[in-house]
């Protein structure tokens, strides 16, 4: 593999939930222009991770970077130091928890496993909130309409963007109205609108069919050239992993179990344990 | 000191009313993560009750059937009240957004108060003297009514016996399963209707029984007589940790001694306003209150 | 491309028809002026009027509440103070200083030595045109200096309220209105607040009319500016839902989590608009003592607040219009239209024209609610005979007293005595909760319903035009 920026990098991050392990010592890299998929069981901890990522759950140990710069970190202090068992403890104690909107900023978008649209707002409106963030006003110029340029640049940009994913013809339907492909199709639309660098795509092909799935491994591709995208994604569906990935992550119970392309991954024995079950269970 | 004990004393007479509402409160967010504003408003209808019946029921028992006549009725009714309110304003909304249900409450509120101006005319009515209850004893120099000392023990043995159902009786065990869990419970048999009304006749039961105290306490009754007690009482189900008995009853006790203290100082105007501070604080820094659970969204 | 040129929000046909809405206003009050003899509604003396006045301090204090739980999706119960601290601040700022011994006489004069409309006095003149002009200028820098401090107090409420989910956020902010009544009525306080007492005489509505020289109204425009004012106010609240920002509120109320996600920053946000809501809430407070000539602090309880919300739902949260209409109706049956269930009815004679006007009204009113409310119930899922009942027996029982009514030739109406217009009041703002949980608009404006009900007319008169072909 060629040298390649890192655009994201987690190292020894740890998610507990009281006594809760939810994710434990998860340490992974995800390089510019790579599309990396993270798959594991369910409960294995995988939204935590996303979660993790983007700022909705602050770690109880750890440390992200996202283009070799600090994005979250936390080092137990306090009560979290005694529950907290990696190799780091009492190491550090450093925190750094911006909100997931901070971190939106910084060039990170998501999608959610279980649909999060607007949807009372109409498909337009659903593109058009994501550039909110970066555009130059205050509530009294936008209230007093004196942000007529920002405003204009803002839904020529949505309109843009609804048109190359196909579905400017919907743009004023209420989204709640739409199919169920295509609200997910809106919801990276919504992402990609947020101009990221970095897109996580949490289950993208649940409920689709084959063909869809086809469908939509071109289309992931196709984006993440279009866009100069990384793309780190949650998938249940193996051919579509499979095909597409550059690299793979395997989760199982909160922990990390393999890494590596997907040949490599698809004949791992700890890999096919957890998806099968390994074959001592029988004897309880 | 003899004025400290007295409004000492008073002051957990006070919360232990307090508790007998709070409770209702604390028992219906559990289960319906509803803030039953109404249950106020049901409290100060019991007062009125026990007024009309009293003086209704005077020709025809005799002078010393009448009141405890009238306090059984008083009971009865209150509970009817709080079942149908039940039935007619919330149950049709079961599957409305909570917001909803928050603003039937409310509206339930403002039916039962202009219900009560109607019907008194907006006069402020009297509370008829309890026997044994509303006379005073004299302790340590004091005079003190009877209900002033009795309420606290009255309200720990009415917990004890609420307990006791709640963790060793079947429907008991049912609301605490609805509490934990709505979804799951329906799925696993439970009838979430029958649990619901019992939370609400058990609650309204003791806001009757609360009721009669208060009001031998403070005989005044306005049609907003039950909203200030009302809100207090949730306040005390906030501050003990919404959803637990014994936190709402030890957040009872505690802001009925506050009040009372500030109610014997300079700063009287604020006897309502130190109950809402204290409020305040304890969302900011414990949101979960004193005994809460902490539940975590899931994203 | 018509999405980047679309307009944001009403245009100027929107903004035509609130004009003209006000010149008719204008029009009407002057009319008995204008006129040798006018119907009794037109005298300034009229219901209509007060209706007029308060139905527009009020639509400003609910579409202020609606930015707030309708479009962002906060639930506050704290109107009620933030118009206390309008209404206080307005009042404190406007008493003019020869007024002050007199209002504040238990204090011995006030602490606060100047009045705005004095101080423009000393630029303008304080007789004829200056004194015109301080005295508008005055109530206006007081009405915004209202909402200002509304809008401060909200910023030093928000900063630990807002983080609190829905109901602890309802409870809290409750619980601050309530603590501000009382730190109003604290006499320490009373040079400035005049403690437990009223502030009056201060600028009012009334003073905008017009007079001569020998003190007689030319041109009345006492109602005219409180709509003004609400309209001005509600323009602007108009734009900022429409704006980028309101789209930001709607897409927190929508979904919180999805919109940090989308780089809203939710802090931020959610004060912004409880710092706007509360501050027209404190200029509609400003005007809410203008419109009741005092300031009290003991009128700004929580059931103002519980009123304010029952309006919004009447209206449909989330919809501006709705929530203006809903406030006229409301404070027009509140305080004009039902006021006949306030006293007992005697009517002269069995066939009295107002009596058949009433068995008339009565009767279809109470049909046509229950027509509503059952097909309401039909049209939800799984829906039942027993979930009808209640309509049913309620209809029933009302038309049964009607009928009784005609039958018996009873010239009195049982039940009518002080105080039942508000349970007839409350019963009818219950059946909305329970069956038009969707009020009046839903969460649509009227220009919109006007333009789906008009395509449905047309597609219908279509279908009747297939039908006879």
């Amino acid at each position: 593999m060629s040298e390649r920026a890192n655009v994201l990098h987690v190292e020894h991050v740890t998610m507990q939930f009281g006594g809760v392990v939810a994710m434990n010592d998860l340490s992974m890299e995800v390089n510019e222009g790579e599309i990396v998929a993270l798959i594991g069981p369910n409960g294995a901890g995988k939204t935590t991770a996303f979660n993790c990522i983007t700022g909705v759950y602050e770690p109880t140990n750890g440390k992200i970077d996202f283009c070799g710069q600090p994005l979250v970190e936390n080092y137990p202090q306090g009560r979290m130091e005694k529950a907290y068992l990696g190799e780091n403890k009492g190491m550090y104690t450093h925190r750094l928890a911006p909100t997931p909107d901070r971190i939106t900023h910084r060039g990170i978008a998501r999608t959610f496993q279980n649909i999060r649209l607007f949807g009372a707002l109409t498909v337009f409106e659903n593109v058009l909130i994501a550039k909110h963030m970066r555009a130059k006003q205050n509530f009294l110029s936008a209230a007093f309409r004196l942000n007529a340029r920002e405003e204009a640049r803002m839904r020529a940009e949505a309109m843009e963007l609804l048109k190359e994913q196909g579905l400017d013809h919907l743009a004023d339907e209420t989204a709640s109205s739409l199919p169920y492909g295509l609200q997910r199709r809106l919801e990276i639309a919504r992402a990609l609108a947020t101009s990221p660098k970095l897109l996580l795509l949490d289950e993208p092909a649940a409920g689709m069919n084959p063909q869809e799935t086809q469908e939509l491994t071109d289309f992931i591709r196709e984006i993440r050239d279009k866009y100069h995208l990384t793309v780190l994604m949650i998938e249940h569906h193996m051919d579509l992993v499979m095909q597409i990935s550059d690299r793979i992550y395997v989760l199982d119970f909160g922990k990390l179990i393999a890494e590596g392309t997907p040949e490599v991954i698809s004949n791992d024995q700890r890999v096919i344990d957890a998806y099968l079950g390994v074959a001592d269970d029988a004897e309880n | 000191m003899e004025f400290f004990i007295s409004t000492l004393l008073f002051g957990i007479s006070v919360g232990g009313q307090y508790a007998l509402i709070a409770i209702g409160y604390t028992m219906v967010y559990g289960i319906l993560r509803l803030i039953n504003f109404a249950h106020g408003d049901v409290f100060m209808v019991a007062g009125l009750m026990g007024i009309y019946l009293t003086s209704g029921l005077t020709p025809y028992l005799p002078p010393a059937a009448v009141i405890p006549a009238s306090l059984v009725l008083v009971l009865v009714l209150t509970v009817a009240l709080g079942f149908c309110i039940e039935r007619v304003a919330y149950k049709p909304l079961r599957s409305a957004p909570r917001m909803s249900v928050m603003i039937s409450a409310i509206g339930v509120s403002y039916l039962l108060q202009n219900t009560a101006t109607y019907v008194t005319g907006g006069q402020p009515m009297t509370y008829p003297t309890l026997p044994f209850l509303g006379e005073t004893v004299t302790i340590a120099g004091t005079p003190i009514k009877w209900v002033v000392i009795l309420t606290p023990f009255l309200v720990v043995a009415l917990v004890i016996v609420l307990t006791q159902l709640i963790n060793h009786t079947k429907i008991g065990m049912a609301m605490r399963a609805v509490a934990k869990d709505f979804e799951t419970s329906q799925l696993m048999g439970i009838k979430i209707n029958q649990v619901i009304s019992a939370t609400f006749i058990i609650g309204s039961a003791l806001a009757a029984v609360g009721s009669m105290l208060y009001f031998t306490n403070y005989p005044s009754i306005t049609p907003t007589a039950g909203a200030m007690p009302g809100l207090k009482a949730f306040v005390a189900a906030v501050f003990g940790g919404i959803g637990s008995i014994p936190g709402a009853v030890i957040g009872a006790f505690l802001i009925g001694i506050c009040e009372n203290l500030v109610k014997s100082t300079q700063f009287t105007v604020f006897s309502d306003a130190i109950t809402f501070a204290l409020l305040i604080v304890i969302l900011v820094f414990k949101p979960t209150g004193l005994f809460g659970e902490k539940a975590t969204d899931k994203v | 491309m018509s999405h980047i040129k679309k307009k944001q929000g009403p245009g100027w046909g929107a903004v035509a028809g609130v004009a003209a809405f006000l010149a008719l206003v204008i029009l009407l009050e002057n009319l008995s002026a204008l006129l040798p003899s006018v119907p009794r509604v037109l005298m300034p003396t009229s219901q209509l009027f007060t209706v007029l006045k308060k139905g527009a301090v009020y639509s400003l204090v609910v579409v202020s509440m609606n930015l707030l739980n309708g479009f962002t999706g906060l639930f506050s119960l704290g109107q009620a103070g933030f118009m206390l601290l309008g209404a206080y601040t307005y009042a404190i700022l406007t008493v003019p200083v020869d007024q002050k011994d007199t209002v504040y006489y238990l204090f011995g004069g006030s602490a606060v030595k100047f009045s705005l409309q004095d101080t423009f006095a000393l630029l303008f003149g304080s007789a004829g045109v200056g004194g015109a002009v301080s005295m508008v200028l005055g109530v206006l820098v007081g009405l915004i200096l209202a909402g200002l401090v509304a809008a401060g107090f909200a910023y030093l409420i928000g900063l630990p309220v807002l983080r609190l989910k829905s109901d602890y956020l309802a409870i809290a902010t409750l619980g601050f209105a309530e603590i501000l009544r009382a730190v109003f009525q604290w006499q320490p306080l009373g040079p400035i607040t005049n403690g437990a007492n009223m502030l009056k005489n201060f600028p009012t509505f009334s003073d905008f009319n017009i007079e001569n020289a020998s003190g007689q109204v030319v041109l009345r425009l006492s109602a005219f500016i409180p709509m003004l004012i609400a309209a001005v106010c509600i323009g602007i609240i108009v734009l900022l839902i429409n704006s980028s920002y309101g789209r930001a509120f709607k897409a927190i109320r929508e979904d919180e989590v999805a919109a940090e996600a989308m780089g809203i920053n939710l802090a931020r946000h959610k004060m912004l608009s409880f710092c706007i809501s509360s501050f027209f809430a404190g200029v509609g407070g400003g005007l809410f003592a203008m419109y009741t000539a005092n300031a009290q602090a003991k009128v700004f309880t929580s059931t103002m607040t519980y009123e304010l919300l029952l309006i919004v739902v009447i209206g449909g949260i989330g919809s501006v219009s709705g929530s203006v209409m809903a406030t006229f109706l409301y404070v027009a049956c509140s305080e004009w239209w039902l006021r006949f269930l306030d006293s007992e009815l005697a009517f002269a004679a069995p066939a009295a024209p107002g009596r058949l006007a009433f068995i008339a009204v009565f009767a279809a009113a109470v049909i046509a609610a229950a027509f509503l409310a059952i097909r309401a119930i039909r049209r939800r899922e799984g829906h039942t005979l027993r979930q009808e009942a209640p309509v049913w027996a309620v209809a029933i029982l009302l038309l049964g007293w009607l009928v009784y009514f005609v039958i018996s030739g009873s010239l009195q109406l049982p039940l009518l005595r002080n105080g039942f217009r508000m349970v007839v009041f409350s019963i009818i703002i219950m059946i909305v909760v329970l069956f038009f949980r969707q009020g009046i608009m839903g969460d649509r404006e009227l220009p919109e319903a006007m333009r789906a009900f008009r395509r449905r007319m047309s597609a219908r008169r279509g279908d009747k035009k297939e039908g006879t072909k």
